[in-house]
């Protein structure tokens, strides 16, 4: 166990190198950086200017080096457009995203986890099949088309939730609501295709005849083994929410780190493009270590090998 | 892709199978979806770009005010609703096939590689799996398209390119049990080299789940297309596309749904006509999958 643990984490120290080589090279896929980060009529004299202070004449793993040295400390350079340091812009914006994120992870897994399972339980029923027609259309629905209706039926038409903005719970529904819909659609796919592998299993046929009691066989013997693959998708759909949650922050006009990054991207902002890509993608890497080593604690079947994935 | 359907389950192999509503279901709003992208210029009724500002914001021709020449109404341009859905389903369908296209090629080839050479080949080629997982795609291809300009093919290439690691797992997992399996010892002990060996019987072995993933993909493609095209970095105006008149829409939503509505409708229709062939796909070759 400690080798598997020093393994994963090794592991997850590679990505990120590599997740640092990408970041870096955002900046240079044109060539020359200083295109992306002048405004297209800046002077020659600047563009010079801007050269030296990036050492952008140096060779290019020098650069690398000194950009993956900076980074590990936090330091991605200055905004251009906001002249803050671009961590302290993500730190301020990121509990917004997280609120979000949460709120419509927590949303998905509220709704789903039971809708599955009872889909599953009450195979084949009128109950089956509407889960079915939800998973489908849930998967089917672009995230900002649903925020569009959303905000179109609930703001517009009824005025029961703001919008747009972040002010209290009410201004968390709509988002929450366009942000979960898909993970909750996929979740509740999960849960019941999980679910139904698992009344199939042996021990829980061997639970019935032993004459336990169905409910008793259900909850204590099927469900805890069916929730041991929705873990490991609740890490990876998080990582696919902090992404969903750009667009759906640009269309509720959420303060979040997403909203910002689409804003950093238009106004040429590439420091900070590169902070958010990088701590975005640091975020995911750390919430599915954990999530990997809390799933080998709940599943002792695991074997600690490399051959695994 | 009914095509590679038949071709690996004749028929005889289900012979009281029922005919699937997925299956139908899915083709059919498929086959009308890409027929009438294909046919736009014949079908649609009006120019998609001509503006006709004296028809601005006219809702569809069920409601009061609104046009019979214009079905599905106009939008604040006074441009016709309906005939810039069919153009816009070029663009969605073609940048969709295109990219899944593109990515598989990568996918399946890094997939292949990994899960036949594996070593130390196996270990770069996951752990870069690892990292493109790592990263908000649509932020990188926001960030990608932003950098090289907005363009029918940059948004492609982006695309494709971030979502190759679907097609690099699932072919290497595939791959790694097919590899121990007799026929390709067998073909090993013939002598085949090891290139023949990966494209004559490992591949088509692998076909399977390929062309399952293809399908969802697809799916999924569309909807990635029109979010860079909502976000103003997909393809440029004034070519029509979904997620153009989706963001042209946000500023009406108050006042005119219909904006908003139909091109909505059109991605939602074409995403699950497109899942519903896909899980059918996959129930039908494979059931033990799980993509």
């Amino acid at each position: 166990m400690p080798g598997y643990v020093v393994r994963r984490l090794l592991q997850s120290l590679g990505v990120l190198l590599g997740v640092s080589v990408i970041v870096f090279g955002l900046l240079h896929l044109t060539g020359d950086p200083t295109r992306l980060l002048l405004p297209l009529e800046a002077r020659e004299e600047d563009v010079r200017q801007l050269r030296a202070l990036l050492g952008l004449d140096d060779p290019l793993w020098m650069q690398y080096a000194r950009f993956l040295g900076r980074a590990v400390r936090g330091d991605f350079g200055l905004s251009f457009k906001h002249q803050l340091p671009a961590l302290t812009l993500i730190v301020q914006t990121l509990p917004a995203t997280l609120e979000l994120t949460a709120a419509g992870l927590g949303l998905a897994l509220v709704v789903a986890v039971p809708a599955g399972i009872l889909a599953a339980l009450k195979r084949n029923s009128v109950l089956d099949a509407l889960c079915s027609v939800a998973v489908l259309l849930g998967q089917a629905m672009p995230v900002y088309w649903l925020g569009l209706l959303l905000i179109m039926v609930f703001a517009v038409k009824l005025g029961w939730f703001p919008a747009a903005g972040r002010d209290g719970l009410a201004s968390l529904v709509l988002p929450a609501m366009a942000l979960g819909a898909f993970s909750m659609a996929r979740i509740a796919r999960m849960a019941r295709s999980g679910m139904l592998e698992v009344l199939a299993q042996d021990y829980v046929r061997t639970a019935r005849a032993a004459g336990i009691r169905a409910f008793l066989v259900t909850y204590k013997y099927a469900l805890k083994n069916a929730a041991i693959p929705l873990v490991t998708i609740v890490g990876l759909e998080f990582g696919i929410l902090l992404g969903g949650a750009v667009i759906t922050e640009t269309i509720f006009a959420w303060p979040g780190v997403g909203r910002l990054a689409v804003d950093a991207i238009f106004s040429r902002d590439y420091p900070l493009v590169q902070a958010i890509v990088a701590v975005l993608a640091t975020l995911f890497v750390v919430i599915n270590l954990v999530v990997d080593l809390v799933y080998t604690y709940l599943d002792p079947r695991i074997v600690y090998t490399r051959s695994a994935r | 892709m009914s095509v590679a359907a038949e071709a690996v389950l004749p028929a005889a192999a289900r012979p009281h199978r029922r005919v699937s509503f997925r299956a139908v279901f899915g083709l059919g709003v498929l086959l009308v979806m890409g027929g009438s992208a294909m046919l736009a210029p014949q079908l649609a009724p009006w120019d998609p770009t001509r503006q006709m500002l004296l028809k601005r914001l006219r809702p569809p021709m069920w409601q009061e005010r609104g046009l019979r020449e214009h079905p599905l109404g106009t939008d604040h341009l006074g441009r016709d609703i309906l005939s810039r859905i069919l153009h816009g389903g070029r663009i969605s369908l073609g940048v969709g096939l295109t990219a899944v296209t593109l990515s598989a090629l990568i996918g399946v080839t890094l997939g292949l590689a990994a899960g036949f050479f594996g070593g130390r080949a196996d270990t770069l080629i996951m752990r870069l799996v690892d990292v493109f997982l790592a990263i908000p795609y649509i932020l990188l291809a926001m960030g990608v398209v932003f950098a090289l300009g907005p363009s029918l093919l940059n948004v492609i290439l982006v695309m494709g390119c971030t979502r190759w690691v679907q097609f690099a797992r699932i072919v290497r997992a595939d791959v790694l049990s097919i590899r121990e399996r007799e026929f390709v010892a067998g073909a090993r002990a013939r002598g085949n080299r090891p290139l023949r060996l990966l494209l004559r019987h490992v591949l088509p072995n692998a076909l399977t789940p390929i062309i399952v993933v293809a399908t969802l993909e697809l799916a999924f493609m569309i909807i990635y297309e029109s979010a860079l095209s909502f976000l103003g970095l997909g393809v440029q105006p004034p070519t029509p596309t979904w997620g153009w008149m989706l963001s042209d829409g946000r500023n009406y939503v108050a006042t005119a749904w219909w904006l908003a509505t139909f091109p909505g409708l059109a991605i939602m229709l074409t995403v699950l006509a497109v899942n519903l062939l896909g899980d059918w796909l996959r129930d039908t070759l494979d059931p033990r999958l799980k993509v």
